[in-house]
């Protein structure tokens, strides 16, 4: 816990120091205690635009979980169904996010639907993979186990396949916030009136280039807790996995 | 035709492509008796288990069974769950409440050397211990013939050894049809009614050994020793 924040110490220290000694226009690079007084002169602007993003990432993050789980749930109980879908599924991540979010903000307008179908596309397909490779990779032996036990498909999938995927997909979705954030940022730039991806973009142009940075910090800021958040329901939901157990 | 929950295998024949598993496998079970199959790696003895336990059919040949339970070569427990729900596993997927299935299984608990461990997690249990709660799970299924795959093939010789006596107390106190599956011959000679040896690939049984010695047996008396000396003669 100490040495990431002695790193970012030594960092935020270097960075002080080369914008006073280069000398370099504070509305091309601000420093550090800039844009932390920025941090704190545009709090409630800031605040009131990370709540807008954070919907937008949140509910799309749990929206991809859903969807996400429930198609691998879907793929993996009908084969059929898993070879007809999954080249589409994966030729889907081949088409860049960046030429869809325009098009999306065609169709939706400017309303939260469209940042939240831009984050759900980004972000479902860790999900289904990770979740699909879990259930596929389930025990053979535990399968059978469970026939001679006259188990049902369905007593099958809850007491058995579920479970065992249950820490792939929250895996899947740690992947997903990573995305999550770049996804939301990226919708607000196409198009939106709010959100910290709308204030950077409107920012930028303004000079206030600390107020940028500071919206960046934010953002970072919500990701790793995010990050962290996962982490702890992973902790409380999948406690066998863990490596560090006596 | 099984008399009472016993197994009567008939000509059993079994291939996959090109490879015969099985051929002309013929093997009957009474209730209640111990029989081990003993052969070689790879000389279809999974295979035979499956069949009797429904998981696959024969290409020919006849097999007919009372209900039988499958308990796999690994453990396979559930490691989300404690030693005793995964003890329960059967009596939850027959439908019963947890509150129920645990209480039907404490009793097996406390009787079977397993006092003290019903909240344990799986990773927190020994090899031995995590194969008793694994027979148990299988015991309380409530099926008459238990199909075991080697079922201590992954201990180490001490805690094999302990397990074998283990287990033969645990069927002289719950008697079942029992199909074990070895290649561990001794184990076989101390633990079973009537020992078969299997052929290698194409499998089939070549020899029969009844082993009319009292129980408990000890792996090193001379009668059981000379036992296994029989069953390793067949096996050559």
């Amino acid at each position: 816990m100490i040495a990431p924040l002695v790193l970012l110490a030594l960092f935020v220290g270097a960075w002080e120091l080369y914008t006073r000694v280069s000398s370099v226009d504070a509305f091309i690079l601000p420093a550090p205690h800039e844009v932390a007084q920025s941090l704190y002169d545009d709090r409630s602007l800031l605040l009131s635009n990370l709540s807008v993003t954070a919907q937008e990432v949140g509910l799309g993050v749990l929206l991809a979980l859903v969807i996400g789980g429930l198609l691998a749930f879907a793929l993996h109980l009908w084969p059929t169904l898993r070879r007809a879908a999954y080249p589409l599924l994966v030729s889907s991540q081949a088409v860049p996010f960046v030429i869809l979010a325009p098009l999306l903000v065609f169709w939706f307008g400017f309303s939260v639907s469209a940042k939240l179908a831009i984050v759900v596309i980004v972000c479902f397909f860790p999900v289904v993979v990770t979740t699909l490779d879990a259930l596929r990779a389930v025990d053979p032996e535990l399968l059978k186990l469970m026939r001679t036990f006259d188990a049902s498909r369905w007593q099958t999938l809850r007491m058995v396949e579920a479970p065992a995927a249950l820490p792939a997909a929250l895996s899947g979705a740690k992947i997903a916030v990573a995305v999550a954030v770049i996804g939301a940022v990226f919708a607000e730039y196409t198009g939106s009136e709010k959100g910290l991806g709308h204030l950077l973009l409107t920012s930028t142009p303004q000079l206030e280039t600390a107020r940028a940075w500071a919206a960046t910090v934010v953002l970072a800021l919500f990701a790793v807790s995010l990050f962290s958040a996962l982490g702890l329901a992973e902790r409380a939901l999948v406690p066998w996995t863990r490596k560090d157990r006596p | 035709m099984h008399v009472d929950g016993g197994v009567q295998l008939t000509r059993i024949h079994r291939a996959f492509g090109p490879v015969t598993a099985l051929q002309d496998l013929s093997l009957s079970v009474a209730a209640q008796e111990v029989v081990a199959v003993v052969g070689p790696s790879g000389c279809g003895k999974s295979t035979m288990l499956e069949i009797v336990c429904g998981l696959q059919s024969a290409d020919s040949g006849e097999c007919d069974s009372a209900p039988a339970v499958l308990m796999p070569q690994r453990d396979s427990l559930l490691p989300w769950l404690s030693a005793i729900d995964n003890a329960a596993l059967a009596l939850r997927v027959a439908g019963k409440r947890r509150q129920a299935a645990r209480g039907q299984a404490q009793p097996l608990f406390e009787h079977f050397g397993l006092e003290g461990f019903e909240d344990a997690r799986v990773h927190e249990l020994s090899g031995g211990m995590r194969q008793r709660v694994a027979f148990l799970r299988t015991l309380l299924s409530g099926k008459p013939v238990l199909c075991l795959d080697e079922p201590f093939g992954a201990l180490d010789a001490i805690t094999r050894g302990e397990m074998q006596t283990w287990l033969g107390d645990a069927l002289a106190e719950e008697p079942r049809t029992v199909l074990l599956v070895t290649h561990d011959v001794e184990e076989a000679c101390v633990l079973a009614d009537r020992v078969c040896v299997m052929s290698p690939r194409p499998g089939r049984i070549v020899t029969e050994l009844p082993v009319e010695l009292p129980r408990p047996r000890k792996a090193t008396s001379p009668a059981v020793v000379a036992l296994r000396e029989r069953a390793l003669e067949a096996l050559r």
